[in-house]
């Protein structure tokens, strides 16, 4: 034991870390704020440790070659010795960074620790978030297959789109004209080298500032934010009411701590590593590339803007948004903490989460996109075609051929690009059919250029009987009346 | 916490020998990053210099004409222009080919013309549809409907001795001045 302790004051009298150590250990905290509430900084902390170990355990394997990537992939997966949790512990780990750094954020919003004199901290917590997104985007083009490769075909494509300078980003983003091997080695040196390096050393500065300026007391309502006031009245507090952070505080952030590795570690052991999917070759197309869980709302919004806004929404609204959180502490650094009396700071959050939460969510079934295999794969239900004419039989067919299916589903079953068309002949009467089908329009393509008469009077005669049993068909009581007067009536409706 | 200022040096008009080395040597190494940054710049941005003036382009042999029929669709692949050794499989680059007459081609870019996704031909329906964003385009590779603003990439061609070429090389992107070249004549649908 003197051993030990003499070992320990050879290395502190050359060190000189065990003061200031011991001091920010020491250092008093506000009492509330020993709570539960305060755990996801250190939680995040914790989860970035953890990426950090585990990234460089898979870089032991890991070939940042476009030849030989997904093969080394396969190897982790499959030949190396637990290679698929550790695969899988960097893979959930992301997931849970991107959630906790949001939970991080914005309990901090909401408790008012942006205000002064923390401004700082709160914008070095935006880059923060930022490399993290980065950190997750790279990450998923390291797991070089189908979905990474067409990702960066969409990440080209927004590139492409900024005035002046797109053509160069795109080149300088791919290494070359194309996505390939120049590629992924510079998407490896951003994921291994260039941001975890920016991040340490912000995550540090961030660390540091909590420690310096002491960390947010739990809000009052009332307890207003006044520059010239609120450091003294902030150090009354810790004098009148504070304990050592250590051990009065931190054993929260410890079991917290040491539940997200187990949470991590169990979802990497039941739900095992993400893909790869297919092999990143582009002659391959039978894929639907997606991106990753944490940039699936914006999957969303890129399918649901109108086209002509998306291009003004992809260059503007980012920057917009990133420049709002990073003066958000100039624009409120002072008034009330406590959400209780922030009511449009709590609006933001709850709409904010709504939103991505929806696009999110729509993005999990993607019912904009069409459904490849659905013309061959799902069958027209056969209540459909039941006591139906040789015609309407035939109209089924043209319908299952035309890959109308792949964006119109019948029975619960096919693309939900369209409209589905169980009681379409209620909607639309036969007229309307017709002119819907040869001319297109509302988002349908036309298929004039693409139905003989036969196909499209078939196709028709199908499309009206798709409606319940307890409905008529729409039909144009005009043209039946033109039809009458003008000649003696004859039977059917038959055109 | 307020810091004690350290002790001050005498605010002095003359220059010292000391300082007067000490910016010397500042701008040594400012000249010293200036020599270095050149080649780094250089070596950073070597693929944009690259790329100018349609460096990346070049003329590919899509094979003979007779592997297309015609009024027909069909997908074929080339390999492109510029390989690296670790490229892989990634050269290889899929297109869409549609003869429309005995000499009259549309060689289409595989990269939906919305965000980069494949797209897919249907025959049978005369479409291609984008698996990613929904967006479709008629057979003459003109926008039909979903988020494209515009027609597929289409790549001039030309035919060799029967043999029919592609001037291709660079990945499209709608921003592209690249992508946005045609054939010398359009064909219509």
């Amino acid at each position: 034991m003197r051993m030990i302790q003499k070992i320990g004051e050879w290395f502190d009298h050359r060190l000189q870390l065990a003061a200031p150590i011991r001091e920010a250990a020491a250092h008093p905290v506000p009492r509330n704020t020993a709570s539960w509430f305060y755990v996801f900084g250190s939680a995040a902390l914790t989860v970035f440790i953890l990426q950090l170990v585990t990234g460089i355990l898979l870089a032991l394997i890991y070939v940042p070659s476009a030849g030989e990537a997904w093969s080394s992939l396969q190897a982790l997966n499959h030949q190396v010795a637990l290679g698929w949790f550790i695969r899988a512990m960097h893979g959930w780990g992301s997931n849970f960074m991107v959630a906790i750094v949001l939970i991080h954020m914005v309990q901090v919003f909401l408790f008012g620790a942006h205000k002064f004199p923390r401004e700082l901290t709160w914008i070095i917590g935006v880059f923060l978030l930022l490399m993290t997104l980065g950190m997750a985007f790279t990450g998923q083009v390291l797991r070089f297959d189908q979905d990474a490769y067409w990702g960066l075909g969409i990440g080209a494509s927004i590139a492409s789109r900024v005035p002046v300078i797109g053509t160069f980003a795109v080149k300088l983003m791919l290494g070359g004209p194309i996505i390939a091997g120049a590629t992924l080695s510079r998407f490896f040196a951003l994921h291994v080298f260039v941001i975890p390096g920016l991040l340490i050393g912000f995550v540090c500065l961030h660390v540091l500032m909590v420690l310096k300026l002491g960390i947010n007391e739990w809000p009052m309502p009332g307890r207003v934010v006044r520059r010239a006031t609120y450091e003294a009245e902030y150090h009354a507090l810790t004098k009148k009411d504070g304990a050592p952070f250590v051990p009065y505080a931190i054993w929260k952030d410890m079991f917290f701590a040491a539940f997200i590795i187990l949470a991590v570690s169990a979802c990497a052991f039941y739900f095992g590593p993400f893909g790869p999917t297919g092999q990143p070759d582009p002659t391959i197309i039978q894929t639907a590339p997606k991106p990753d869980y944490f940039f699936l709302w914006l999957y969303a919004l890129l399918s649901l803007l109108p086209p002509a806004l998306e291009t003004p929404f992809l260059l503007i609204v980012p920057p917009l948004v990133i420049l709002s959180l990073i003066l958000l502490p100039f624009l409120s650094g002072e008034g009330e903490k406590s959400w209780k009396r922030r009511p449009i700071a709590v609006v933001t959050v709850l709409m904010t989460a709504i939103t991505l939460g929806t696009f999110t969510r729509l993005a999990q079934f993607t019912p904009w996109s069409p459904h490849m295999n659905a013309w061959s794969g799902d069958p027209v239900p056969d209540r459909y075609i039941h006591g139906t004419t040789a015609l309407e039989r035939q109209g089924a067919l043209v319908f299952q051929v035309k890959q109308c299916r792949n964006c119109h589903s019948l029975g619960d079953m096919g693309g939900q690009r369209g409209p589905t068309l169980d009681s379409v002949a209620v909607r639309l009467t036969q007229d309307q059919l017709i002119r819907q089908v040869i001319q297109g329009g509302g988002n349908m393509p036309a298929y004039g250029n693409n139905l003989s008469p036969a196909e499209t009077t078939a196709l028709v005669a199908f499309l009206e009987t798709l409606h319940p049993t307890t409905q008529r068909p729409a039909r144009d009581a005009a043209r039946d009346l033109v039809l009458s007067n003008g000649q003696s009536q004859t039977s059917g409706t038959q055109p | 916490m307020s810091t004690n200022p350290v002790t001050t040096p005498p605010a002095e008009a003359s220059i010292s020998r000391r300082g007067f080395f000490m910016k010397l040597g500042i701008l040594f190494n400012g000249f010293a990053a200036m020599v270095l940054a050149l080649p780094v710049a250089r070596f950073l941005f070597s693929s944009i210099t690259r790329g100018r003036g349609n460096g990346y382009l070049s003329w590919v042999s899509l094979g003979d004409v007779s592997n297309f029929p015609e009024g027909e669709t069909r997908m074929t692949t080339f390999r492109n222009p510029l390989v690296m050794p670790t490229d892989g499989k990634t050269v290889d680059t899929a297109c869409w080919v549609r003869r429309v007459a005995a000499d009259k081609f549309q060689v289409f870019a595989i990269n939906c013309a919305h965000l980069g996704c494949p797209v897919r031909w249907f025959a049978q329906s005369g479409l291609f549809m984008c698996p990613c964003h929904g967006g479709a385009y008629y057979r003459d590779g003109s926008r039909a409907s979903g988020p494209p603003e515009r027609g597929l990439f289409e790549y001039p061609y030309k035919i060799d001795n029967g043999v029919l070429t592609i001037d291709a090389g660079q990945l499209p992107t709608p921003g592209d001045p690249v992508a946005h070249r045609t054939s010398e004549e359009p064909p219509c649908a």
